[in-house]
Order: structure tokens, then C-alpha cells, then sequence
């Protein structure tokens, strides 16, 4: 460690008055970070994590109090009046954010906020500040950085935004950085390439780096000391290998066991569904195509079609579990409403079970509506706020079998309920007074209660902690071996996907680029995009992180507007115009059951 | 390691959860707006305003429509000013009008009009509002494309000619009156739900609704209407206060109720063209107007803030 530490926090404690009561969010919390360190700071939601940060650099909410003491280069700072934090707070200590898009300023360039940092903590010059805002652009590795300058946040793709917070973060030369789940709302090959500008800004700038984040791997990738934080308390820090590979806390050893990890599908103590011994295919697609019609600017504007997907074809077998992952805007969510008919088809045909779903009655598709269900992901927006969990659980018991009388639909949601884990008492309370993780319970319980055969979980943990994440996918999986349903598992997390799915179907701007069962896809993936999709992972093992060399794609995800887009692996049947029917990519396939579409 | 933390945790979240009593959303929104002092008091003096003006005039000496020609504009007996032209009489709390009438039974007699003017025009455009607004923006495209432009061009007629248009037609109707009035005010009250129901119907749980298989009409009562109430309850308190001063105007322009009933508008207008020699006829309905609707405007901030689950 280096000698004078650039940021010293001891005995920090902080506490909110809320109406509810006061809320302990750090309790004792303490720790060093020298020059040019990296210190990992990792914890699930509501460890107080983001909120240490928040306290030591002056941006508590109005209702937090914080005690303690933060010393930046020896001067105590904690509580500091405004005028004495701001000498350095911007340009000395900076900030990076989750969401890019809600820390810019809408109306302003990118260029131009960067230029208003710079002018207002180091005075220069405004064509000086100009030179420097390029420079610090292309440090993050913007290409085209003069014209990126002149461009709205908006205007910025989610990877392009979070350098541009970057750029503006490091423009001052700052000692610290502190960077609060920069990556967390980032598809995974743009997370790569942001946490590689991380890598190369702590050896090229000698800046301390703080990060902030729930994913081990993500830590494990950059971090030099890792700090594990769990209700408000440092439970355990040190060097990353030993949080890595000697954990000595509890909390430690649980959160690198709930961590689904690409490199070893099954986690310990987690058991896979067997693989289905039933030949029957249950459900058939095919060659299904959903377009949107996007209309141009103005009233008489061509009307366009997004074609969120086309033309996809698979069958799924009883009992099997089909994993779709890509990245977002791949279409994998239209593909499961389109399966379920939440939304229009283009074009194409879903069998199930022998029977066209196209070409079914009102009625006899109300009753398929009971073979079919569909798991969200956001636990909380997917139940109504103002019903109980026991009547968002009825709902479809009520509507598909209105037979059922009262008692009997009571009864049926008291079992469900104890079958996902939830105490059939809280039948009458309201999502509100629930965690993430038991909403999803409820979530789960409401899919399974007309025993369907075909549940489609559309990221359905994604929005949760790992250790929730790793139970409500036990309970998944448990189900499923119970019932012998069906399942599509839907999710941007290849992890996850790998360690619940029998069969993996990669999906890359509406059209499947790979599938195969999921062992071969990960350990032989044929596909560029694959490839750089499985090597963008990060895996929650500092060895493994430091000796990849990634397969980068470089750029962020092309729009699905753009006909062209498809042929990114195929540039050389690529018809360079707008307008012109292109050649799709056929499926070719390599081994019994693994398919990959053409590429260069 | 024994017990994954994970179950642990539930665990622990369960026991505690034992204890918590279950609340709902309205009881945690009663118990914010209960905290809320401006709109607390507000309620109570509304209370009192609405049980003086239903009950009150039960227990005066004096009929709305009774003259006393010996007692034309008096001022009552502790009038401050005393170069007044004469004193009412110690039963004449508010003092007299120009016909000599007593003021406060007919102060109270206006607030009953006043009141249920801002009442029923309300619930006239909740009723239509709501369900036009909820309709339009739960089927969307085509037919939302085309109520909504419906709302646009009635938005376009000047409002004044289209209520004097009614009265000339139909004549001077105190129901007319209700109906007109609401039949303006519904308009705001579509948009505003139909706004809501938009980013309503995106909702996950509308999703889930329908691939529960649950139709249209269903979700519209069951999840869509119930979650637009919010917004609809926090509007509601505008438009009450918004047609208690339509119906003044009305009024004021004499397009309104007809003597001898009065209404705060009448009783304002009256007031005002004796402003200068009788300024308690002025100052007396107006008060209570504008006290009745600073009262409104305080209890749908606290309603807005109470319902706004962020605010916690």
C-alpha cells in the first residue's frame, strides 16, 4: 500500500430518519485507499454500499447523518462545508454513476459539459478546454471525438454516454474516482469494453479507482483490494486473491457460491433439471417474424419496419429447458410475447402440440392460456400495487377456470404459495411490503397455479441480488422437476442461462447467430459473436480476469432499423444500401444439433 | 458454512414480518395526509362550512328570501366603522343587503349552492372523464387517435359562449347549470386519465393480466382504473374549487342562479356594486369563497403527496 493514503474513512456511520424509523445504512465502516489503487467495494442491494460514498464526498440525502471520520490526503472532510468540498470535490475526487443518461444534462452537449468542468475547476482557457475535452475523449477511446463533441446525451448510445461521464470524471487528473455500478445497466460486450478503459486509466493515470458493484466478477476484473459490505458493515477486505480465494467470512464464501459462474455451470449445491427423456415436441416456431412499423419525423414519412424478430425457428421438447440470451435489442422479449401471443405476429407459424395457434378461436385460445404462462422481470411492476398478492395470485385461476368456486380457488393459492416459499398468511398483503425476491415468489406462484406446461421466465432474476437469484432458480428448477413443465429461460446473464438452460439459443438482432446444447456452446461456440458475447463475461476469479484477452467487438450494438446490421459477420455478401433486400445468414449445422449461422 | 445466508435472511425477514401489520396503500396515505397540518385543518373548516351551510340556516330567525325594507344595507351592529348609514340590529350577525335581507342565512344558503355546484359538476366529469379517458387511452391507436381529437375540438369552443349558448336555449335551469359546467371540466379530466392509462397499459402487470388470459373489460376495472385513482383524486380536489369559480363567474355575469336564491357568485357580484358604501356585503362571501377554496387547494397538495408511494 502506498505510503499516505489518498482517502481515509474510519468509524463511518450513517443514518437516515425515515417515517418508519431511523435506518442504520453504515455501520463502523472503515478502510484505506492508496495511490493508484483499485478497491473493490461489493455487496447486494441495500449493503450501503452506494451510500459510504455518498457520505464521505458530501452528497447525503437531506434526512442521512453521517459520523465518523474521511480524511483526503490527510484533511478531514467528512461533513465539510460546500465551499471547502468543492475544491476538489469535481476535479480532484470524481464521480461515475449508474445510469449515463440520468447524470448528463439533456440539453446541453457532451462536449460542452465536459468544457464547464473543466473551466470551472481548473480556470483554462476556453480553447485550451476544448483541446483538453478531445483529449480526454479519445483517452476513453471515443472514435471521432470532435464530432462526438457537438452531440446531445441522447444522441449517445448507453456505452458511448458512460464514457463520456468517464472522460469528464478523469478531465480534471483526478486522485480518486468512484465509480457506483458503472456497468450495471450496460450490455455485457459494452461492459467489457468500459471496464478495459477502467483497467487502463488506474495504469496509464495513476488514478485511484473506486468501484462499486453487486458482481464479483466485475471486481474480480479490475479491483487490487476488495472490501465486502453486507447490511451496512465491512465484513470482510483485503487483497483481491485472498477475498478470492481464501474467504474467511461467511457472507464472503455465500456470495462467491451464489455466484452463477460461465466457467463452472454447476454451482455447488445446485441441482439441474434432468435432461427431458419424453421425445414429444411440445412447441414448434416457426420461421416467425414480429415488425414493428416505425414511422419517420413528419405526417406523410415512410413508414419502416423494425424487425425486432425475423425469422425464427425452434422446437422444444417436454420437459426441456431452451435458454435465449443476446444482448438488448436482440428481440428475445418479442419472441416470448410473440410465442404467447401478447403481441401480433408479422409472419411465421407456433405450433403447439400439433395445433396452429394462428388459427385458433377466441375460446380455445383463452384455454391454451392456461398451458402457457410467462414469469417478468421486475417482481414489483409486474404486480398490480393496489391488489393483494393472494388476488394478483388468483387472478388467472379466476379467469381461466371460473368453475372453481371461492373456497376452492383459496385453497389452490394457500398450496401455491407454500410450494415458492411464501407463508400462505400474507395472503392479504401487498407487494409493497415485500422484498424483490418474495415478489417474485408471487410471481412464480401466479404462473404456476394453472399447472401450465410451457413458462416462459423473461429475465425473470435478473432484477435480483445473487443470493435471491440463486434461490428463486432453485425454486425454478424445482418445479419444473416436480411438474415435468417446459421452460424458456430468457436472459442477458450467460451464467444464468448456462447453469438452468438444456439447450442455449443465441440470439443477435432478431435472427439466431448459434444453438446448440449448452455445454458445446460455451465450451465450442463456433459464431464471432458468440465467442466475443462468452469471452465478455466476467467471471468472478481475479487469475482467470487478468489472463483474458478479450474478443472485443468494438462499437456498441448496431440499431435493428438498419437492414445492414444483420450481415456485421457476414460482411462479404453485404449489399452496401439502406434500402436493399439483403441476404439473410442461413443456419448451417456443424455437429447433430448445434447450429451456427454463416459468417466470414 | 451451516445455513446459506440467503434462507437466513428470510427467514429473519419472516419472523419480522410477523409482527408487521399489513397496510395497504390507502392506510399508509391516510396516515401521510393525517401528518399533514395545512391539509388537515382544511379539512376540518370545510366540515364546519359545509355542516353551517346544510344546517344552519335551520336555526336563524330569519328566511333567505325575507325582506325588511326598514333595514336596507345596514351594516351589522359591531361594525368598526360607525359613519355607516345605519345599524341592522344585534340579530343580524353579517348585516343586511339591499333589499334587506338577511346577509349570513343568505351567505350559507350560497355556499349550499356554491358547494353542490362544485360537487356534482365534479362528479359529472369524473364519471364521463374518467371512462372516455381510460377507454381512448386503453385501446390506443386509431380509436384513441380519434377521441382525443373529439376532446381537442370541444377544447376549441370558447366555453362562456357555449354555457350562454345552453342558457339561451334552454333557458335559465339550475341543473343546467351543473351540466354545463361539468360538461367543460370532463375534458381535462379525460386527458389526464387517458395519460396515466398509456403508461398504465406498458405496465408488466397489465402484461401479466393478459397472459393470464384476463379480457379487456377486466383489466380496465380490475388494474387500470384503481391505479389511475391517484391522480384522478388529486385533480378532483381542483375541479372543485375550478367550478365553484365557473358557477361565480356565471353569476357574476348574471347567466346564473336566479333570485331570490343566491349563490357566493351572486352574493359576490351584489357585494361588489356596493362596494364603496357597504363593503360587508362584498367582504363576507367572499371570505368565505375564498376560504373554501384555499381549502381545496391545500387538501389536494396533501393528497398528492400522500398518494405518491415515493414519497415515504
Amino acid at each position: 500500500m502506498a505510503p499516505s493514503p489518498i482517502l481515509e474513512i474510519r468509524d463511518l456511520d450513517v443514518r437516515f430518519a425515515t417515517p418508519d424509523g431511523e435506518v442504520h445504512a453504515v455501520r463502523n465502516a472503515g478502510f484505506t485507499i492508496g495511490e493508484s489503487e483499485c478497491l473493490g467495494v461489493v455487496g447486494e442491494s441495500g449493503s450501503g454500499k452506494s451510500q459510504l460514498f455518498m457520505a464521505a464526498t458530501g452528497l447525503l440525502a437531506a434526512n442521512g447523518k453521517a459520523t465518523g471520520s474521511v480524511k483526503y490526503r490527510g484533511q478531514e472532510i467528512l461533513n465539510a462545508p460546500p465551499a471547502q468540498l468543492n475544491r476538489f470535490r469535481g476535479s480532484k475526487i470524481t464521480m461515475i454513476f449508474q445510469d449515463p443518461l440520468t447524470s448528463l444534462t439533456p440539453h446541453m452537449t457532451a462536449g460542452a459539459q465536459i468544457i464547464e468542468t473543466l473551466r470551472i475547476h481548473t480556470g483554462l482557457p476556453q480553447d485550451e478546454a476544448v483541446k483538453r475535452a478531445v483529449e480526454v475523449l479519445e483517452l476513453v477511446r471515443i472514435p471521432e471525438a470532435r464530432r462526438r463533441m457537438k452531440q446531445y446525451p441522447h444522441e449517445l448510445s448507453g456505452g458511448m454516454r458512460q464514457r463520456v461521464m468517464i472522460a469528464m470524471a478523469i478531465a480534471c487528473g483526478p486522485d480518486l474516482l468512484i465509480a457506483d455500478e458503472p456497468t450495471t445497466a450496460l450490455d455485457v460486450t459494452v461492459q467489457a469494453q468500459i471496464l478495459e478503459i477502467m483497467r487502463d486509466l488506474k495504469s496509464e493515470l495513476k488514478t485511484a479507482i473506486v468501484m462499486i458493484s453487486h458482481d464479483m466478477g466485475v471486481i474480480a476484473g479490475v479491483a487490487d483490494r476488495v472490501a465486502v459490505m453486507r447490511q451496512g458493515e465491512v465484513v470482510e477486505s483485503g487483497p483481491v486473491d485472498d477475498i478470492f480465494y481464501r474467504p474467511r467470512h461467511d457472507y464472503t464464501k455465500m456470495l462467491l457460491d451464489a455466484m452463477p459462474r460461465l466457467d463452472r455451470p454447476d454451482r455447488a449445491g445446485h441441482t439441474h433439471a434432468p435432461a427431458p427423456t419424453n421425445e414429444r415436441t411440445l412447441l414448434q416456431v416457426d420461421d416467425l417474424k414480429v415488425h414493428f412499423p416505425i414511422r419517420g419525423d413528419g405526417w406523410l414519412a415512410r413508414t419502416r419496419p423494425l424487425r425486432a424478430v425475423d425469422g425464427v425457428s425452434f422446437t422444444l421438447r417436454e420437459g426441456e429447458t431452451l435458454g435465449i440470451v443476446g444482448e438488448s435489442g436482440c428481440g428475445k422479449s418479442t419472441l416470448a410475447r410473440a410465442v404467447l401471443k401478447l403481441l401480433p405476429k408479422t409472419d411465421g407459424r407456433v405450433v403447439w402440440m400439433t395445433r396452429d395457434l394462428g388459427a385458433l378461436s377466441a375460446a380455445e385460445q383463452r384455454r391454451l392460456r392456461k398451458e402457457l404462462q410467462i414469469v417478468f422481470q421486475d417482481p414489483l411492476a409486474s404486480l398490480d400495487p393496489r391488489m393483494t398478492i393472494g388476488e394478483s395470485i388468483a387472478e388467472p385461476l379466476r379467469t381461466l377456470q371460473p368453475e372453481l368456486g371461492r373456497a376452492a380457488i383459496r385453497e389452490k393459492v394457500r398450496k401455491i404459495m407454500e410450494q415458492v416459499g411464501l407463508d400462505a398468511a400474507w395472503i392479504n398483503r401487498y407487494p409493497h411490503e415485500f422484498s424483490g425476491g418474495q415478489n417474485q415468489r408471487v410471481g412464480v406462484a401466479r404462473a404456476m397455479i394453472v399447472e401450465p406446461r410451457l413458462v416462459i421466465c423473461d429475465e425473470a432474476v435478473s432484477a435480483l441480488d445473487v443470493s435471491i437469484q440463486a434461490q428463486i432458480i432453485d425454486l425454478i428448477v424445482k418445479l419444473q422437476t416436480d411438474t415435468g413443465m417446459s421452460l424458456i429461460f430468457i436472459s442477458h446473464d450467460l451464467s444464468v442461462v448456462r447453469q438452468v438452460s438444456h439447450r442455449v439459443m443465441v440470439l443477435y438482432l432478431g435472427r439466431i447467430v448459434e444453438m446448440a446444447d449448452r455445454d458445446t456452446i460455451y465450451n465450442d461456440p463456433r459464431h464471432p459473436y458468440t465467442k466475443a458475447l462468452i469471452s465478455a463475461v466476467p467471471i468472478p476469479d481475479p487469475r482467470i480476469e487478468r489472463g483474458k484477452r478479450h474478443e472485443k467487438l468494438s462499437g456498441d450494438l448496431p440499431s435493428p432499423l438498419d437492414t445492414r446490421a444483420q450481415l456485421n459477420f457476414l460482411k462479404s455478401r453485404l449489399i452496401d444500401d439502406p434500402d436493399a433486400a439483403q441476404y439473410r445468414p442461413q443456419l448451417i449445422e456443424v455437429a447433430p444439433g448445434h447450429l451456427v449461422a454463416e459468417h466470414d | 458454512m451451516s445455513v446459506p445466508f440467503g434462507q437466513d435472511r428470510i427467514a429473519d425477514v419472516m419472523a419480522r414480518a410477523v409482527d408487521v401489520k399489513g397496510r395497504s396503500l390507502w392506510d399508509d396515505a391516510l396516515r401521510r395526509l393525517v401528518r399533514n397540518r395545512a391539509a388537515v385543518v382544511s379539512i376540518v373548516i370545510l366540515l364546519l362550512i359545509a355542516l353551517a351551510a346544510v344546517f344552519g340556516p335551520l336555526f336563524l330567525a330569519y328566511d333567505y328570501s325575507y325582506q325588511n325594507y326598514d333595514i336596507v344595507s345596514c351594516a351589522p351592529d359591531w361594525w368598526p366603522d360607525k359613519a355607516v348609514l345605519c345599524s341592522a340590529g344585534g340579530s343580524h350577525w353579517f348585516g343586511t343587503d339591499s333589499l334587506g335581507r338577511d346577509l349570513l342565512v343568505r351567505t350559507l344558503y350560497g355556499a349550499r349552492v356554491s358547494l353542490a355546484v362544485g360537487l356534482i359538476a365534479t362528479v359529472v366529469s369524473l364519471v364521463i372523464g374518467v371512462s372516455y379517458g381510460a377507454t381512448a387511452g386503453f385501446l390506443g391507436g386509431r380509436v384513441d387517435e380519434l377521441m382525443m381529437r373529439f376532446v381537442d375540438v370541444l377544447y376549441s369552443i370558447p366555453y362562456i359562449f357555449l354555457v350562454i349558448i345552453l342558457m339561451v336555449i334552454f333557458d335559465r335551469n339550475f341543473f343546467l347549470l351543473f351540466v354545463a359546467i361539468g360538461a367543460v371540466e370532463w375534458l381535462t379530466m379525460a386527458r389526464i386519465v387517458r395519460g396515466q392509462t398509456l403508461s398504465l397499459k406498458q405496465k408488466e402487470f397489465v402484461e401479466a393480466a393478459r397472459a393470464g388470459g384476463v379480457g379487456n373489460f377486466s383489466i380496465i376495472t380490475r388494474h387500470i382504473i384503481p391505479n389511475v385513482f391517484g391522480p384522478v383524486i388529486v385533480y378532483v380536489t381542483l375541479t372543485v374549487p375550478a367550478s365553484i369559480l365557473a358557477e361565480s363567474f356565471l353569476s357574476f355575469l348574471g347567466l346564473g342562479i336566479q333570485e331570490p336564491l343566491t349563490s357566493w357568485g351572486v352574493l359576490i357580484k351584489d357585494g361588489a356594486d356596493q362596494m364603496e358604501t357597504a363593503p360587508w356585503m362584498l367582504l363576507f362571501p367572499a371570505t368565505f369563497m375564498a376560504i373554501t377554496l384555499f381549502c381545496f387547494n391545500f387538501i389536494g397538495d396533501g393528497l398528492r403527496d400522500a398518494l405518491d408511494p415515493q414519497d415515504r
